[in-house]
Formats: C-alpha cells, structure tokens, sequence
C-alpha cells in the first residue's frame, strides 16, 4: 500500500520533471518570437532583478562579515588569520554568492513570477492572449525566463562585492587585520577564470533553473487560489532543490 | 510612455551595477591585481629544478613585488627548465650578475622567484639570462638528508651545484 | 408536429434555410470533459452578418462550445469549419491568423492587470499593426466612448467595477473591427441603462460593419431585442433553433421549460446525481 504510493508519488515527480523538460523546450523555441517583446524583456530584469537588488546587497553584506568573523575566529587558532580575506572571497566566489543568491532569488523573484503568471493563468488573462494571437510563451514566459538568465549574475556579482566589503569591514576595521595583508593574501590565491568567472557560469545556470521553475509552476497551476499558493510554494521548494543538486552536479564536473 | 523610459534607464543601470561589481571583484580581489600593469622586459634564467613554480608567480627582491613568472619550459637539449621572467620597466637598474633563486613562503606556501642584487654596473636589458641561479629546495630531499645524518655536507641544491657559465647568444 | 420529429433532423432542415455559405459550419462535434459528455454528435450553423445566439442552461457547455470555435480546445471528434477553414486541423501559426480577425469577451473579463484601460484596449493593435501613436489613441478612445467609458482611460483594472470590467473586455474586443465576435455574457453585472447601451451596439456593429456575432446570454428580454436567431442547447444537444419569436411560442417541451423557467421539463435543473434520497440515507424510507 505505502509502496505503491511511494511509487505514484515517485512516478509523478518523474511526470512533473518531464513536464518540466518539454516547457524548457517551448520557452527556447518562443525565445526567438520573445525578440519581437524585448521592452517586456527589459521590463521583467527590472522586476526579477533590479527590485531584489535590496535584499541581496543587504544579505550578501551580513554573509560577508559573519563570514569574516568566524573564519577570523576559526584561522587564528591555526595562526593563519591573515588568511581571512582569502578564504572569505573562495568560499564566496565559488559556492556561497551564487547559491545563497539562487536561493534568496528563489524567494524573492521566483515567488513572484509564478504568483503573476499563475494568476493570469486563473482569470484568463493567458488565454485572452492566445485569442488576441499573442503567444502567452514568448510574450510572458521567455522574457521572464531571459531575464532571469541575465539579472542572476548581475545579482551574484554585486552580492559577492558586499560580502568582500562586509568581510573587509569585520577583518579590518573591527578585528585589526592589516589592510595590506587582507588584500595581498586574497589576490595572490584567487583565480579570475577558476574562482569568480566560473561562480558566473553557476549563477547563469541556477538563473535559468530558478526562473524555469517558477515559471513553468505558475503556467500549469490549478486556476483557483489554492492552486496559484501551493505553486508558489512549490516553486520555492523546487528551485531550492535544484540549485543545490545542479550545484553539486556543476562543482563535480565542471570545476 | 515616461514610465517604460524609466524602466529602461533602471533595467540598464541594474546591469552596469552588476559589470561594476564584476570588474570589481576580477580585478582588485584576484591575481589579476597583481599582473604588472605597465611595461615590461624579460630575462631568462635556467634552474635544475623549479619544484611547484607556477605561472604567474611572484618575483620578488628584497620581498617586493618587481615582476612575474611568464613562462616554465623544458629545454630539450640541456634538460633543465627555462624560466622566462616578465619585469617592471619600472626596475630597469637591476645589476647583471644578479642572482635568481626558488624559494618557498613560508613552510608551504606558494613558490616565488627571489633575485639577489649583484654588484655589477652594467644592468639586465630585454633577452638577457641570469647566470647565477638556486633552485628550488626540495623538502623531501631536505628532510632525508638530514635524516641520514649528512647535516655537515653541501646544501641539498647549493650555488656551487647550480651554477651554470651563462651561454650569451 | 411532435418535439421528436424536430429533434431528429432540426439542424439540416435550418441550416439550408439560414445561409449556404455559413461562417461557422460545425459537423458531428462530440466532447467528452472529465467523462461527462459535454457534446454528442453535434452539427450547428452560425449564417454570416447576422447575430446568433446560444442559449441553454449553465453548464451545458456553451463556453466550451466557443472555445471549439476559437481553437483553444480540441474536440473528441468532429470538424469545425470557420471561414472555410477546418481549426481542429489548422496549425498554431494559422489558427493565430485566423484568431486576429476574431474578437471574443471572455466571461470573466480577462484584462490584463498590469495595464490600464487604455493599454489594454490598445493591446492587440499594439500587438499586431504599426500605427501611428496618434490614430491609435484615436481608435481607442472611439471604442471606449462606445462602451461609455471614455474618461476611465488612465485606470488600472482593479479600480473598476464588474460591470465596466466587461465594458472595457467589449471595446477591446471590437478594437480591430472583426470578422467574428463572440460575447460570452456580455451583459453579466451591467446595470439597465449600460445593458440597453450594449444591446444597441451589438446590434450596430452588426448591421453597419456587417460583423457576424455570437451571442452567449441568459437574459431573455435582451437576447429577443437583438439576436436574429437563437441556438437552444440542452443535454449535449440541439434542443431548439429558431428566431426568436419561433422560440417563444414554445412549442416544445424545452423551449416551453426554458423560456418560462420551470424547474420539471426536458433539462434537468439538478446536474448529474446519485439519487437524492439514496445520497441523503434516506433510502430505506423513500421504499
Ligand atoms: N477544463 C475543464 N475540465 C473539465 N470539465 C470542464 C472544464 N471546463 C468545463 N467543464 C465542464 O464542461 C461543462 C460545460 O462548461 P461550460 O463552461 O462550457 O458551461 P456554460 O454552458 O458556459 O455554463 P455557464 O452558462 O454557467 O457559463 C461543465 O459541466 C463543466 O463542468
Ligand atoms: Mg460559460
């Protein structure tokens, strides 16, 4: 009995990820039509991007300095404080900006894509568009998913220079490591191409995830209120998830 | 219509901020700080050994910063690695019978190349090789030499070794 | 003439009579939603130029009837011919040229929020024409004046009422002048003076531009004033076609129902049960 529902539960998951898959297909196929809708392309990197930029540089600024602050505490038991900076920036760079980022994104910009396109969907807004000819995917969907793909690393980048910033801050204002030796440590072991631009590659991806995700949730909810909360709900639960396993998967194989 | 103009003005400042924190963090937090900004000459310098050292390493005098690492090949005829090291122009009175050694910071640190000033007036130009040259101290080869107590003998990798007559083209 | 003979053959015999060359010529459309039968074996004419309208009691799938029209949803069997063209066939870049010549007011309104009145009206011309800024606003602005909504151009949809919410639908769907417009209760939630305005322009649109219009409603007394004829649906069928002063003298059973509201007749006025008595334990008393 309980094997059988793990197994429809599981053969579901399966079905939504296939689902899932075939949407990824359809936004790339609208990408090329969404060219024609590029303000509205323009307009959702304001709403996905620019409009979290708030609670990212403010967390990035919180990761940064407790970040310093407890690997100041942790290295200088091993006498290596001065390697605080350094550690701060690689742990950043290569993992912490851009999951934390997904993550806060996720919650942020993902709940509100799906929230927008589950609701047209639910006073059919989506189908007044196919009846005015207008394809509902290039015009709300691939733009939505663009700008997902180009306001994450934007957001992961300026996240990553908070965080240095609040990690220069704890270190060196408050903790008393030397300025010069905050900074000559860090640039004599971090690498642009392994280290900051392959933490861009990630956030791209995970940009991409988190706004497929939350879009695809939004466009094949149940038309009720019940049915846009629990997709937005699950987009949350979904995206993080995947962030973290294409993380892993990204780490082993491409880094 | 006013609105949609500020949408774009905001959509592309967001997008600069983000080139701006990435030009940042590439820039002024990784090696590329450390690339020498301005001109630069090279030298050449032969080792026996180089143990770890990398591309882009540091070359040092005095511990300063003067120049870096270009390139570590093998030299197919002689067998010994060719260090090519990228200077300063800034430091252009380098004398010519100065010396080059690998040394590691710190116990296991990263490996840089120190030089040691010369007394020579003449000073190194564009192609020149460094005669005198130390290579890298092995920590391995350190520890089993003392460890079979030959502490009185030659250093493991000394000047006298390695000390090669420069081959002027 | 008993209501069974008009049952078996009402469609072909009106069909000819109405136009040989419909817009809209449906053959043996049947559907089957959630294994309820929604349409069995259907076939209906809908003449140009004229205003048809589709009655029949809630659920019976009038809705979905024009969404068969529209192509959104693909039928279990049959064709559906618009303007010489089978959409059940047709492909997505088709079906959106063929959509661009029709206008339809969906029955919940369905304005895009983000946009305010002007914008949403401007929407498909916006979407499909290059015209100046100046004739754009030109054109918007005569539909909704017609509609009678002229100065709530600048609101955002969710400062509107029911009632001018589907005023606005209505403009934006006769902004591009269509061949086809379908009202799907068009005149839910307005007030009398609104309705008569509506009825007017219905009527208008059709006699000068010669637009052809389906006409989903449930009122009666608006539905007489300007449809030319009207489509009975009930049980999955075709109850009743006629004009409607044919339709009132309610000469069968579903026409009498329908038109004078009894709850006993043909339509069952409960949808599909189990046995009310059974489903309320009252089995064992009812024997
Ligand atoms: N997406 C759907 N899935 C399953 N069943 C549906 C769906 N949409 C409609 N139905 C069913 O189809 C039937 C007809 O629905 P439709 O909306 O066409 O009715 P209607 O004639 O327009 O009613 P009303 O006058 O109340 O608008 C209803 O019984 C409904 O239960
Ligand atoms: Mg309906």
């Amino acid at each position: 009995m309980s094997t059988a529902r793990t197994s429809s539960r599981f053969t579901d998951a399966l079905a939504q990820i296939g689902a899932c898959g075939i949407f990824l297909f359809r936004i790339f196929a609208a990408v090329p039509r969404s060219l024609r809708y590029f303000k509205e392309t323009i307009r959702q990197i304001w709403f996905v991007g620019a409009m979290s930029l708030t609670i990212i540089m403010t967390c990035g600024l919180f990761i940064g300095a407790v970040l310093g602050l407890q690997l100041y505490d942790v290295l200088s038991r091993f006498g290596s404080a001065a390697m605080s900076g350094t550690v701060v920036a690689l742990a950043l760079y290569r993992e912490l900006g851009p999951v934390v980022t997904a993550l806060l994104f996720a919650g942020r910009a993902g709940t509100s894509i799906t929230a927008e396109v589950g609701l047209m969907r639910a006073t059919d807004q989506i189908a007044a568009m196919e009846m005015m000819a207008v394809d509902p995917l290039a015009y709300v969907v691939a733009p939505r998913f663009l700008a997902g793909i180009v306001a994450m690393p934007a957001l992961v980048c300026i996240f990553n220079a908070l965080a240095i910033l609040g990690a220069h801050v704890v270190c060196v204002s408050w903790l008393g490591l030397d300025n010069g030796t905050f900074w000559s440590n860090m640039t004599a072991s971090v690498d642009v191409w392994t280290d900051v631009i392959n933490g861009v590659w990630k956030s791209v991806a995970f940009g991409a995830v988190c706004t497929l995700i939350a879009s695809f949730q939004g466009y094949t909810t149940a038309p009720t209120s019940e049915g846009v909360a629990y997709a937005t709900t699950r987009t949350v639960v979904f995206s993080s998830i995947a962030t973290l396993a294409l993380d892993f998967v990204m780490t082993a194989f491409l880094m | 219509m006013a609105q949609r103009q500020s949408f774009q003005i905001g959509t592309g400042l967001f997008i600069l901020l983000g080139f701006a924190a990435l030009a940042y963090l590439a820039t002024q937090t990784t090696s590329v700080a450390n690339y020498s900004q301005g001109d630069s000459y090279m030298i050449k310098a032969r080792f026996t050994n180089v143990g770890q050292l990398k591309l882009r390493a540091p070359v040092k005098i005095a511990g300063v910063r003067v120049g870096s690492v270009a390139g570590v090949v093998l030299e197919p005829e002689r067998l010994d690695a060719l260090v090519t090291l990228s200077i300063d122009k800034r430091y252009d009175k380098i004398p010519d019978d100065s010396a080059a050694a690998v040394f590691t910071s710190g116990l296991l640190g990263d490996q840089y190349v120190a030089l040691q000033p010369g007394g020579s007036p003449d000073v190194f130009k564009n192609g020149d090789e460094v005669v005198l040259t130390q290579s890298s101290m092995q920590l391995e080869e350190l520890i089993g030499k003392y460890l079979v107590g030959q502490g009185d003998s030659k250093p493991p990798a000394g000047k006298g070794d390695d000390a090669k007559p420069a081959a002027k083209p | 003439m008993g209501y069974a003979s008009r049952m078996t053959a009402p469609v072909a015999h009106n069909a000819e009579a109405a136009s040989a060359d419909p817009l809209i010529r449906i053959r043996g459309l049947s559907t089957v939603l959630n294994g309820k039968t929604i349409f069995d074996k259907v076939d209906l004419d809908i003449p140009r130029g004229g205003v048809t309208a589709v009655m029949g009691p809630s659920g019976t799938g009038k809705t979905t009837l024009m969404r068969h029209i529209t192509g959104q949803l693909a039928p279990d069997a049959g064709e559906v011919w618009v303007d010489g063209r089978n959409v059940v066939t047709l492909d997505r870049a088709a079906l959106f040229a063929l959509r661009e010549k029709i206008g339809y007011l969906f029955q919940n309104s369905a304005l895009l929020t983000d946009y305010s009145v002007f914008e949403n009206v401007a929407f498909p011309l916006r979407q499909h024409l290059r015209l100046p800024e100046v004739v754009l606003r030109n054109l918007v602005l005569t539909k909704l004046q017609a509609v009678g909504l002229r100065g709530a151009v600048d609101l955002m949809p969710h400062e509107l009422s029911g009632g001018m919410m589907r005023r606005v639908a209505l403009a934006r769907a006769i902004v591009r002048d269509p061949m086809l417009i379908i009202y799907d209760e068009p005149f839910v939630g307005l007030d009398p003076i609104a309705l008569n305005q509506i009825v007017k322009l219905i009527r208008t649109l059709s006699e000068t531009l010669g637009i052809t219009s389906i006409l989903v409603a449930h009122e009666l007394s608006a539905v007489r004033r300007v449809a030319d004829h009207i489509y009975l649906l009930a049980g999955g069928k075709i109850a009743a076609y006629g004009t409607p002063e044919e339709l009132e003298r309610g000469d069968t059973p579903w026409t009498e129902q329908f038109f004078t509201g009894a709850a006993d007749g043909p339509v069952p006025f409960q949808y599909p049960a189990p046995d009310y008595a059974v489903e309320l334990g009252l089995a064992e008393a009812r024997r």
